[in-house]
């Protein structure tokens, strides 16, 4: 699983900066976008992959699922969320004042 | 516990809150609660400041949850210093803007409190996932600072700023997360503890969450090779937004000195970042010089001169001892003050002239260019570093503490030679804008010069007490150099 895992993180990285290299506004933010699911993704395996464990520390327990991760995922969710709206609104607006959709305004000729 | 240590940032905080509830209410009565609000947090600064003044670090249990379990905040003298110098700066950039500027955007008072929030959060942080919160807070504040006023150059400029930003918050998650699977702890101090005890087979990853924690440091403080998003956002950025932006490097240069006396200070990881950050520092200087030469408006002027003192200022951390710390953080205020002082000028000037604005262009005379050019000659000394104000007696510490680097013919060599880049910029600059003018003067604008005069009087403050100043400079950096008493602080009775 952690193999699976981090394959999967990587391949989301190395979409996520494609994506974010490209000349465009729209593919940039799908980039961005990419690259903060990688990022949760990664913060959520920090606290080591567990199956059916609970949450809590209890006596006779195998162990736990550590809490921490997700309350950090939960937090970098919100945020993300919160800046991928305000860079739809940037890029929608630049689209609309600069006439072009290229992430310097123009496009060199 | 002292409650004194979050007020600073409950201040700002429901400041900005009160102020997006009062927005239809009269403007008049807003910008009384926005300065209202700026003054009564230099008075909780300086309460601070005085506070910590015995070398007592206080800290703040968020929820009283005990450190590391919970979130702490704490006010050492790094902190409480550099929450004093964002609360000197603050109220004259906003007095600019109340001259009118302010209403270019709705929501121009809200943003400014919560940046003040940010930056002060930032500072008094002790979490590093909390530090990225409040690094979040400030740029959010600060992408709706860049674009106010709108137009073509700042939403340009605005949209390579954030998505820059974006990018290196997901750095910054990406080295917090790594720091956490390794440690099991996101408490600096208590990183600092495990970090020193670390099994060596951890080394490896602790060193590369490290140097992505400082790449993303340098991005924020504008570090070479990560300056190339500062001087155009800067320059398209309305003047009030980019004097409170001259803290905002800063904030990355107080990072990256606190990560690097408190967790990178010993075991496997010590001196993690001494073969970077000395020659990153002296080439960013340069850089920042060189392009100040070749800019074409007085805007951009001042933020390629941003750039320049953000690479004396890493310099002088950079050197790693005592002195040098200290030379910094006497640095510090004088050159945020001074950068900032150049921008509101530069938009004093620009409103004189016309459809040249700040333009390097022989243009007409200046209505009163004999106040206005005694003004810019102030700004230039302090910037350049030329006796006898605050910029050379930055600068001499500086060099003094180089000396006992190994590097020191490199960083006399930089730093000298950056001063003359400096000032051959600032006399063409001075030169072409108050001699080359001819014709009659254009009528005299509404923006004010008073809070450019009050930053360059804040320099000339700094000059007169340097010797009381550096000295607590100087017990700041010794403190920075002794983390032992920081973990003690707040660690307390679990180690």
């Amino acid at each position: 699983m952690e193999a699976l895992i981090a394959g999967l993180i990587g391949l989301l990285t190395a979409c996520g900066v494609y994506l974010a290299l490209r000349g465009r506004t729209f593919p940039v933010v799908l980039g961005l976008t990419l690259l903060s699911y990688a990022v949760n993704l990664f913060l959520f395996a920090m606290g080591r992959l567990t199956v059916g464990r609970p949450p809590v520390i209890g006596t006779g327990l195998p162990g736990y699922a550590d809490p921490v991760p997700q309350a950090l995922v939960l937090t970098a969710i919100v945020i993300g969320f919160a800046m991928t709206a305000f860079v739809i609104m940037l890029a929608l607006k630049a689209r609309a004042e600069l006439g072009s959709d290229h992430v310097d305004g123009a496009e060199r000729p | 516990m002292s409650h004194l240590v979050i007020a600073p940032l409950i201040l700002p905080l429901v400041a900005g809150i009160l102020l997006l509830f009062l927005r239809d209410v009269a403007i008049a009565w807003r910008r009384a609660l926005a300065l209202g609000a700026t003054l009564a947090q230099f008075g909780l600064a300086v309460l601070l400041a005085v506070a910590v003044n015995d070398g007592t670090i206080l800290t703040y249990a968020l929820g009283d949850w005990p450190a590391p379990y919970g979130i702490v905040l704490v006010a050492d003298r790094l902190a409480a210093w550099m929450v004093l110098v964002t609360a000197l700066l603050a109220p004259f950039p906003l007095l600019h803007a109340c001259r009118g500027q302010d209403e270019a955007g709705r929501h121009f008072h809200v943003l400014y409190q919560w940046q003040l929030f940010g930056l002060n959060g930032a500072f008094l942080t002790g979490d590093l996932f909390n530090l990225f919160v409040f690094f979040e807070v400030l740029l959010l504040a600060s992408y709706g600072l860049v674009l106010h006023g709108g137009g073509r150059a700042r939403i340009r400029a605005g949209l390579h700023y954030v998505v820059v930003n974006l990018a290196g918050s997901a750095l910054f998650l990406i080295a917090v997360g790594t720091l956490y699977g390794l440690f099991g702890t996101l408490n600096m101090a208590d990183l600092a503890l495990r970090m020193a005890a670390a099994d060596p087979d951890l080394a490896g990853p602790a060193r590369a969450a490290g140097l992505l924690l400082f790449a993303v440091f340098a991005l924020k403080a504008a570090l070479l090779p990560l300056y190339l998003w500062l001087p155009r956002t800067y320059a398209a950025a309305a003047a009030p937004v980019a004097a409170l932006f001259a803290i905002m490097t800063k904030v990355g240069a107080y990072a990256i000195l606190r990560t690097a006396t408190l967790m990178f200070a010993g075991g496997s990881l010590g001196g993690l970042l001494d073969a970077w950050l000395l020659p990153l520092a002296l080439a960013t200087l340069l850089a920042g010089l060189f392009g100040a030469l070749a800019a074409r408006s007085l805007g951009e002027q001042a933020a390629w001169l941003v750039v320049a003192s953000v690479g004396t200022l890493l310099t002088a951390f950079g050197l790693g001892s005592a002195a040098g710390i200290a030379a910094g953080l006497y640095y510090l205020p004088h050159s945020t003050f001074a950068a900032a002082a150049l921008f509101l000028l530069a938009d004093r000037i620009g409103s004189g002239r016309g459809a040249l604005a700040d333009r390097f262009e022989p243009g007409p005379a200046l209505a009163g260019a004999g106040w206005l050019g005694g003004l810019f000659f102030v700004a230039a000394i302090l910037l350049t570093g030329m006796p006898p104000l605050s910029g050379f007696v930055g600068k001499f510490l500086l060099l003094r503490a180089a000396l006992a680097h190994p590097a020191w013919p490199w960083v006399l060599a930089a730093v000298l030679g950056g001063g003359l880049l400096a000032l051959v910029a600032l006399a063409r600059s001075g030169s072409l804008l108050f001699f080359r003018a001819a014709g009659a003067p254009a009528p005299a604008a509404a923006v004010p010069v008073a809070p450019a005069a009050a930053l360059l009087a804040l320099g000339l403050v700094l000059t007169v007490a340097a010797g009381p100043l550096s000295d607590l400079a100087a017990a700041a950096a010794g403190q920075l150099l002794a983390p032992q008493d920081y973990i003690a602080a707040v660690l307390g009775s679990h180690p």
